[in-house]
């Protein structure tokens, strides 16, 4: 992507302008690049389409009243979701991108991503997947299911629970203008000085990577504080430690995790960020900087990220194995253990990212035990849930499916983590395609696939109806024959010696490696293309699908007793639990209904404070990539105000009057005595 | 739900009084003011055992304002207080610890070239 | 906690026993209506919450003194510790920084007596012993980059500016939340939300006391024996 003058990754590296600060014509690259601009065609295309349809529907005030300010955990968690899919769109696209690239180039031709698109597009693409897609998810998944299954009304702090979703929504939008507007990072996911500092990424790219990460950083923090505390303090009379469900076991180590690794990524970027604005020297080759602090540093951080990810998948696979196979998950006590060990050895092993630095051999020996030590819970909890297959009775739905696609294909990758996690093996695969091969492996087979499991398993309890099954065998099937295609020739690349982030290529040997992989990438684009049809059929087939009960798999646990969706306040009375899978309890012993004696319920009210401030958060980010400094210090200090001016606010709960949980509860009695057909 | 509701009485008495506060004031001047001393008056000659003196103490100090100040007990959020608090300091050992190990060790293998050179020549 | 079923190869798919048809449980809690225990439960969240955020927090700081701990001395040929810091000021500020923690108590020993007006007037005490700090440190930056020993100067004047900046960043906030809680207690009285505010503050406040028993430890003191 040349512009204009011909020189390359300096999109508005010029002189700031009093009043644009360094915004000027030329930094729009649809001007001169064609993709790009057939992408902003198209964008604006669909973007007027929504618009357009949400006008003359009339939406606009319903989604702001019932969506945008809402502050139930419910809709808080279809709406990450909602921005986990959009994400994941964009994300994959940049993949298709660069996987059609490569296979061009690997046989000859140039391709038609110059070097410096082809860049930001790998950047793009690995911030987008973990930062916009796979956290997104999987905080979506905490927020819905978590409350429900521990029979609490809401999570403990409602507001900031929305105020968190929507600063990531914010961080998301920072990184969709730098498409359109200037340029993003060259510089991979994690960035890494020297190369991510000033002097050698002069332009706003990496400025953009740096607001917005640091932006939607805070929003997670809070959100892992904000879980937490609900996990802590309102579980249900009962709900001892131990008769917790896994999901939220997992839930709970993953938001230890958030809570106690994201001020290191703060603190790491805002440095980063320091030297790039303030002109110190934390990372910079000159001066006293140290580069080398930065990577020790992130990966402080990126190591407890991984499980992050993971983590609350593991807890969906523990939800899905026992319901589908019609018993108690094998042991539940060592996979509460396994996951807290999980919790714990993240933190000793992060030196495995860059065993090629050059610590030395103690070093690299301590951290690659640990790395190899942290495989072994990860394995009790294979064996566990193939112990919980193992003699019952199996249902082959959708959401197993998946389980049993993460099954195979996380071992595998798990195999290859446990190869470079050897270093002298480490100094050959190092930053090779065998990497790559490595960690989508476990992202994708792992956290992707559970992803999907999730959705599938929860979706009628949002919903009120399943998904359609053919649809999503379907997407299964495109995802797993994709995945399989695209990453196995990475792994021989890999060991061949082929780099990763290479846009072209002297030999052609590797085109036909490379050509597999990209109709690997075609079928996992027909898997996405058939669970967007899924969600399309299932929603017009939806009186077909319609589960009235509130529990279409025989679920186990608490979320499954409410109606689906669930009314807004969940419980009408809060639940008393005697046992692990509690509804399962229930069911089993004679569990009724309650269909009187309602009293009011104590529920928060809505409020737009959480999107207002983030949108203030949105333009300052924006502002300061610009360096539009009178805009930054504007709608900083307009967003202290409001934050300030909201804690004036002490009307924040009201009192659902006992006649509206009557109506409510008492419709849903009506609904459950008509015949089911 | 239930059982996280009748510490609440239990944390507000443990807010303090102006006895508790003066003896934790007293303690903290005590160890400030030492340190302070150490370093003024140079009267140690020995940097290790100054810097080793102003560690203690201000570790000791740290201990007297988590006890005085902050009041964090066993007991204070059904312990959730005191076990997020040793598992930041263990958090807190593991990066600085690591940190300075793996840098000092990078460091140490990244010496100037001649300086490599120079080893290498005097092997036996 | 160990449950006989958690063996599970020889439990059948259905496990439990059968269903009797007679409520043997209470499954649900009959919540009676009450306005007091609900706010208890507020409390005790709001409370526990805030304190995983400081010790959030206390990670930044970790990571902050990690940095100085490895740059603190890259001084790239520019000054050192010792030809900058005036040890006697930092005994002056860390004072300032003790008092306002012991004012602070007193004011929540007063807030739990409900006397409001003594609990305000130790309130602003505190305050302005903050702002005091704030100024000697203020004072302190303006006389190091007025000497030339800047952020930009070297690895060690940048990360000792962050290490401390941020500390005193932390300090600002606290005293614009002092004065924001002054207005809210001038207008609502010591309400549970009030006292809830004022003991988040308090734990803040003597945090970041916490915090400076670090750097002037740290920093300071072992800079200029280095």
């Amino acid at each position: 992507m040349a512009s204009p003058d011909g020189t390359y990754g300096t999109a508005g590296a010029a002189e700031a302008h009093p009043f644009f600060g360094k915004l000027t014509w030329d930094v729009f690259p649809f001007f001169y690049d064609p993709i790009v601009g057939a992408t902003f065609v198209g964008t604006v295309l669909i973007g007027l389409a929504v618009v357009g349809a949400v006008t003359y529907y009339k939406l606009w005030g319903y989604l702001w009243n019932e969506w945008f300010t809402s502050i139930d955990h419910k809709k808080i968690g279809i709406m990450y979701m909602i921005l986990g899919t959009v994400m994941l769109v964009r994300g994959f696209a940049d993949a298709l991108l660069m996987r059609g690239h490569q296979a061009l180039a690997s046989a000859g031709y140039i391709g038609y991503l110059p070097p410096h698109h082809y860049d930001q597009i790998f950047t793009a693409h690995g911030v987008i997947m973990i930062f916009f897609v796979a956290m997104p998810f999987v905080t979506g998944f905490m927020n819905y299911v978590m409350p429900l299954q521990i029979g609490a009304r809401d999570v403990a702090f409602p507001f900031l629970n929305n105020f968190s979703f929507w600063l990531t929504v914010s961080g998301a939008i920072l990184i969709m203008a730098s498409l359109f507007i200037g340029e993003f990072a060259t510089v991979g996911w994690l960035a890494y000085p020297p190369l991510s500092g000033l002097k050698f990424s002069p332009g706003v790219g990496m400025d953009y990577y740096l607001w917005s990460l640091n932006i939607a950083g805070i929003g997670t923090t809070l959100s892992g504080i904000n879980l937490i505390v609900t996990l802590v303090k309102m579980r249900a009379p009962g709900m001892t430690w131990m008769k917790m469900p896994v999901f939220c076991w997992t839930t709970l180590c993953t938001n230890v995790l958030i809570v106690a690794t994201f001020p290191v990524l703060t603190a790491t970027l805002a440095l980063l960020t320091a030297d790039r604005y303030l002109d110190t020297h934390f990372f910079t080759n000159d001066l006293g900087g140290n580069p080398m602090m930065y990577v020790n540093l992130i990966w402080i951080w990126g190591h407890p990220e991984v499980y992050i990810l993971t983590l609350p998948i593991f807890g969906i696979f523990s939800e899905v194995v026992p319901t589908f196979t019609g018993k108690r998950l094998f042991g539940y006590t060592s996979m509460v253990y396994a996951t807290c060990v999980i919790m714990i050895l993240s933190y000793i092993v992060w030196l495995h990212h860059f065993f090629t630095m050059g610590a030395g051999a103690d070093v690299n020996s301590f951290f690659g035990i640990t790395t190899m030590v942290i495989s072994i819970p990860t394995g009790a909890k294979i064996f566990n849930w193939l112990f919980t297959m193992y003699k019952g009775r199996v249902r082959f739905e959708v959401p197993m499916l998946w389980v049993i696609g993460f099954m195979l294909t996380f071992v595998i990758g798990g195999m290859t983590g446990v190869l470079l996690a050897v270093p002298p093996a480490d100094y050959v695969l190092h930053n090779s395609l065998f990497l790559v091969a490595h960690f989508h492996n476990v992202i994708i087979g792992g956290v992707v696939f559970g992803i999907f499991a999730g959705i599938n398993y929860w979706w009628p309890k949002a919903f009120g109806f399943k998904l359609d099954p053919f649809w999503g065998k379907v997407s299964f099937w495109g995802w797993l024959v994709g995945f399989y295609l695209a990453f196995m020739p990475l792994y021989v690349l890999g060991l061949m010696g082929v780099t990763r982030r290479l846009s072209q290529f002297e030999d052609t040997i590797y085109a036909g490696y490379f050509v597999t992989a990209l109709v690997g990438a075609l079928c996992v684009a027909i898997g996405i293309a058939a669970f967007v049809i899924q969600i399309v059929v299932s929603i017009l087939k939806r009186e077909e699908l319609r589960d009235v009960t509130g529990d279409p798999w025989n679920g186990r646990t608490l979320e499954w007793s409410t109606s689906s969706p669930p009314p807004y306040y969940n419980f009408a009375f809060s639940p008393r639990i005697y046992d692990l899978d509690a509804w399962h309890h229930m069911k089993n012993h004679g569990h009724e209904r309650p269909k009187e004696g309602f009293v009011p319920i104590h529920m928060p009210h809505y409020t737009a404070t959480g999107i207002v401030l983030s949108g203030l958060m949105t333009v300052m980010g924006f502002a300061l990539v610009w360096h539009i400094w009178w805009l930054a210090a504007l709608t900083f200090a307009a967003s202290l105000g409001y934050g300030i001016w909201h804690t004036f606010n002490y009307n924040r709960d009201y009192y659902v009057p006992a006649e509206e949980v009557t109506n409510i509860e008492g419709a849903r009695t009506q609904l459950l005595l008509e015949p089911a057909e | 739900m239930s059982d996280a509701t009748h510490n609440t009485h239990n944390t507000h008495d443990a807010h303090g009084s102006y006895r508790s506060y003066l003896i934790g004031f007293g303690l903290s001047v005590v160890l400030t003011v030492i340190p302070f001393w150490v370093v003024m008056s140079g009267s140690v000659n020995s940097a290790a055992v100054a810097i080793g003196i102003i560690f203690t103490l201000g570790a000791a100090q740290i201990l007297v304002h988590i006890h005085y100040f902050l009041h964090v007990t066993l007991k204070a959020e059904e312990g959730w207080q005191a076990m997020s608090l040793v598992f930041t300091v263990v958090l807190l050992v593991i990066c600085l610890a690591g940190s300075i190990w793996v840098m000092f060790h990078l460091h140490e293998n990244m010496m100037p070239a001649h300086e490599q050179i120079e080893r290498v020549r005097n092997l036996p | 906690m160990r449950n006989p079923s958690d063996i599970g190869l020889d439990e059948l798919p259905d496990d439990g026993p059968p269903s009797t048809g007679v409520p043997a449980f209470d499954f649900y809690v009959i919540e009676e209506h009450h306005d007091d225990e609900d706010h208890h439960e507020h409390e005790t969240g709001t409370m526990l919450g805030f304190w995983l955020y400081l010790m959030s927090d206390c990670l930044i700081f970790g990571i902050l003194f990690a940095v100085y701990a490895v740059l603190g001395q890259s001084y790239a040929a520019g000054p050192a510790p010792v030809d900058l810091f005036e040890i006697d000021m930092i005994l002056l500020s860390t004072f300032m920084l003790l008092f306002s923690s012991i004012t602070y108590g007193f004011a929540v020993i007063d807030m739990q007596m409900g006397r409001q007006k003594n609990m305000s007037r130790w309130l602003i005490v505190t305050g302005l012993f903050g702002l005091a700090f704030l100024g000697l440190e203020v004072k302190e930056f303006e006389h190091l980059i007025h000497i030339g020993a800047t952020p930009s100067a070297s690895a060690f004047l940048s990360s000792f500016f962050f290490l401390v900046g941020t500390h005193g960043l932390h300090v600002t906030a606290g005293c614009i939340w002092l004065c924001v809680l002054l207005a809210q207690v001038q207008m609502h009285g010591l309400t549970t939300e009030n006292k809830r505010r004022i003991m988040c503050l308090s734990l803040f406040w003597h945090f970041l006391d916490l915090i400076w028993i670090g750097v002037f430890s740290f920093v300071y003191l072992t800079g200029v024996l280095l």
